[in-house]
């Protein structure tokens, strides 16, 4: 099959049409909107482009990962560290930040799977090496120690250094939340895919039947780890600054997880659907804690959202909604 | 090696012997949990805090020692965890583990942030006025308000031992536990016994809450940190054994003494985290964890 027709397979041209629709709206939306419409906007795309990454490893493989921090981690630190201190542009950079995020999963997946740890074992051994990490950047000084890493922001737009605007950054994370979608589907229908989700379901079953279990666990880690790291690369350049403490900590982790969960593991719409809700929660929970002028009002309320979304839909928004809107993509 | 350094590091492993024991009793209310009903407790360090937050009020504003508001704050603890189990967890039981995860996470969230919005980001401790007394014990000098609540802690972790090997419904707890299905089948009520499982890690985790605070001082985000270290003592111990729990307490207890004396002191928990690495690698089911389990 040519990648055409993987892509395009059995969609209907209505849904089609809705998703140019929709690419064209947010191409154009830069134009119409204001800055902190934009930054809402930023912000979902970007948990968005994560979700997906993150989905490839848990969605379609099967393995719980909280430790992907790690991975984002990694990308911004190796692409940052050579901009400030050799010069080189992060879009050669990410190649870098890539390879060091691909070869870090690798020995995390290599590590846990080749010891079998499975489930909960598997996840505490992905905070682990995150958390272990992040201890180790604290006392790396090449990377800026504890006290952190700074990007130069006093030079000229420069599109090529990443350098600029809101909208430059808008406009790259937009591209890689659609490239991820895009690849997301082929992976999916492509042998790989169907492997994981033989792998997910029954991975002895799969191995009986010659499907090497080990490599391809291996590959979705590696593929996933490499895409967080380019979130991890935009992430650095848009904020200017790195700490370990924010760049590998738990709660970074916990963030990449939620929207593919929230919105439908295994679902391609799932980690899209998941980012604009709870983007859209956060921040209107954060203007009501400001009206409220009570410290930690915000997290309670979100805390509370989570508690209410994992008791009605277990298995995620999206596919309850698909099915609500005629859609029918379901979990797979 | 001078006989300075060594008596330094005597002094450094008990006084980590006397904390693990605190942390092995909040760890033990993780693996309790875990071991009867496969729920990995996401919100344990967040129950930890409240537990200091409930027993630094009580001798803030009501001048009441945690050693004495402790019993109440575990009997509190016990019907909050029943509660919790009732309400929200008992469906979840058996679900998948993300699902799980993002259940006591929105329980955690809401935990930390209410100790936020009630008592602010500053740190409380309290001040008994045992604080600056201290047992010499030949050449070494402990302090007392460690040694006490290490004593606390082992006082409660005994209760324990009895309450699953001498009463009918501990005993019946390991049951189902040990077989499920067979709990069902002679007619035990299970999901009352779940209740009670997560009740009793509840009143662990409270109470060495309550000695914890004797010993430091509490803030919010002390709880993802607690959270994390419980998880590695029971991973080292054993997930679901409860002298791994224990004995997992001391080692990281000891670990992080050590580590705090020989390099630097921010390095301690690069220490507990790679202990955890090589145990899950080499010996997944902890040191006093039985395989298969």
């Amino acid at each position: 099959m040519t990648i055409h027709r993987r892509l395009l397979s059995g969609v209907a041209p209505r849904i089609l049409w809705m998703l140019m629709g929709l690419l064209a709206l947010l191409i154009a939306a830069p134009y119409f909107i204001d800055k902190y419409a934009l930054s809402v906007l930023i912000l979902i795309l970007y948990f968005a482009y994560v979700g997906q990454a993150w989905n490839i490893m848990m969605g379609f493989a099967g393995e719980l990962s909280l430790g992907h921090a790690l991975y984002a981690g990694l990308g911004g630190y190796v692409a940052a560290g050579l901009f400030t201190h050799y010069g080189l542009g992060p879009w050669a950079g990410v190649f870098a930040a890539a390879a060091a995020a691909a070869l870090a999963g690798a020995i995390v997946g290599y590590l846990g799977f080749r010891f079998s740890l499975a489930g909960v074992y598997f996840a505490l051994l992905t905070i682990a090496f995150g958390e272990f990490t992040r201890i180790a950047f604290d006392h790396l000084d090449w990377f800026g120690g504890s006290a952190g890493l700074f990007l130069k922001v006093d030079v000229a737009p420069n599109p090529f250094d990443l350098r600029g605007g809101p909208v430059l950054f808008y406009y790259v994370i937009l591209a890689l939340a659609a490239a991820a979608f895009v690849l997301s589907r082929l992976l999916l229908e492509s042998r790989l895919g169907r492997y994981w989700l033989a792998i997910r379901e029954d991975a002895e079953a799969a191995q009986a039947v010659g499907v090497p279990v080990l490599r391809y666990k291996l590959m979705a880690v590696m593929i996933s780890a490499a895409l967080t790291s380019l979130a991890g690369v935009w992430n650095a350049f848009y904020y200017n600054n790195l700490f370990p403490e924010t760049a590998f900590g738990i709660g970074r982790s916990i963030e990449i997880t939620l929207a593919p969960i929230i919105g439908g593991l295994g679902t391609l719409f799932g980690p899209i659907v998941g980012a604009v809700v709870l983007t859209g929660m956060g921040e209107a929970f954060t203007s009501l804690g400001d009206t409220l002028g009570i410290p930690g009002i915000k997290q309670i309320f979100y805390g509370l959202a989570l508690l209410i979304i994992v008791m009605y839909r277990p298995a995620g928004i999206w596919p309850w909604l698909s099915e609500r809107l005629g859609l029918g993509e379901r979990p797979r | 090696m001078t006989s300075d350094f060594l008596l330094a590091l005597a002094q450094a492993i008990t006084k980590g012997l006397l904390t693990g024991m605190v942390y092995g009793l909040m760890a033990l209310g993780l693996s309790v949990i875990f071991g009867v009903m496969r729920v990995v407790n996401f919100a344990h360090g967040e129950m930890m805090i409240v537990g200091m937050y409930l027993a630094w009020a009580g001798f803030e504003y009501f001048q009441v020692s945690p050693l004495v508001s402790l019993p109440l704050i575990a009997v509190l603890f016990f019907f909050m965890g029943y509660a919790l189990q009732r309400g929200l967890i008992s469906p979840f039981i058996g679900r998948p583990e993300h699902q799980q995860f993002l259940l006591l996470l929105g329980v955690a969230l809401i935990l930390v942030n209410v100790c936020l919005a009630v008592v602010g980001p500053d740190s409380h401790g309290i001040q008994l006025d045992s604080q600056f007394d201290s047992y010499e014990v030949g050449p070494l000098v402990l302090d007392a308000v460690r040694l006490h609540a290490a004593i606390g802690a082992i006082v409660i972790a005994g209760l324990l031992w009895l309450f699953f090997t001498r009463t009918r419904i501990g005993k019946s707890i390991r049951a189902a536990a040990d077989n499920n299905m067979g709990a069902l089948v002679v007619g035990l009520n299970v999901r009352r016994l779940y209740a009670v499982t997560f009740g009793v890690g509840a009143a662990c985790v409270g109470a060495a809450g309550a000695l914890m605070i004797t010993i430091i001082p509490v803030t919010p985000s002390l709880a993802a940190e607690y959270t994390l270290l419980a998880f590695i003592i029971v991973i080292v111990g054993g997930l679901g054994s409860m002298t791994g729990a224990l004995a997992g307490g001391l080692l990281i207890g000891v670990s992080e003494a050590v580590a705090g004396l020989l390099a630097d002191p921010s390095l301690k928990s690069m220490f507990s985290f790679g202990l955890l690495i090589l145990v899950l690698l080499l010996r997944p089911q902890g040191l006093l964890g039985k395989r298969g389990t």
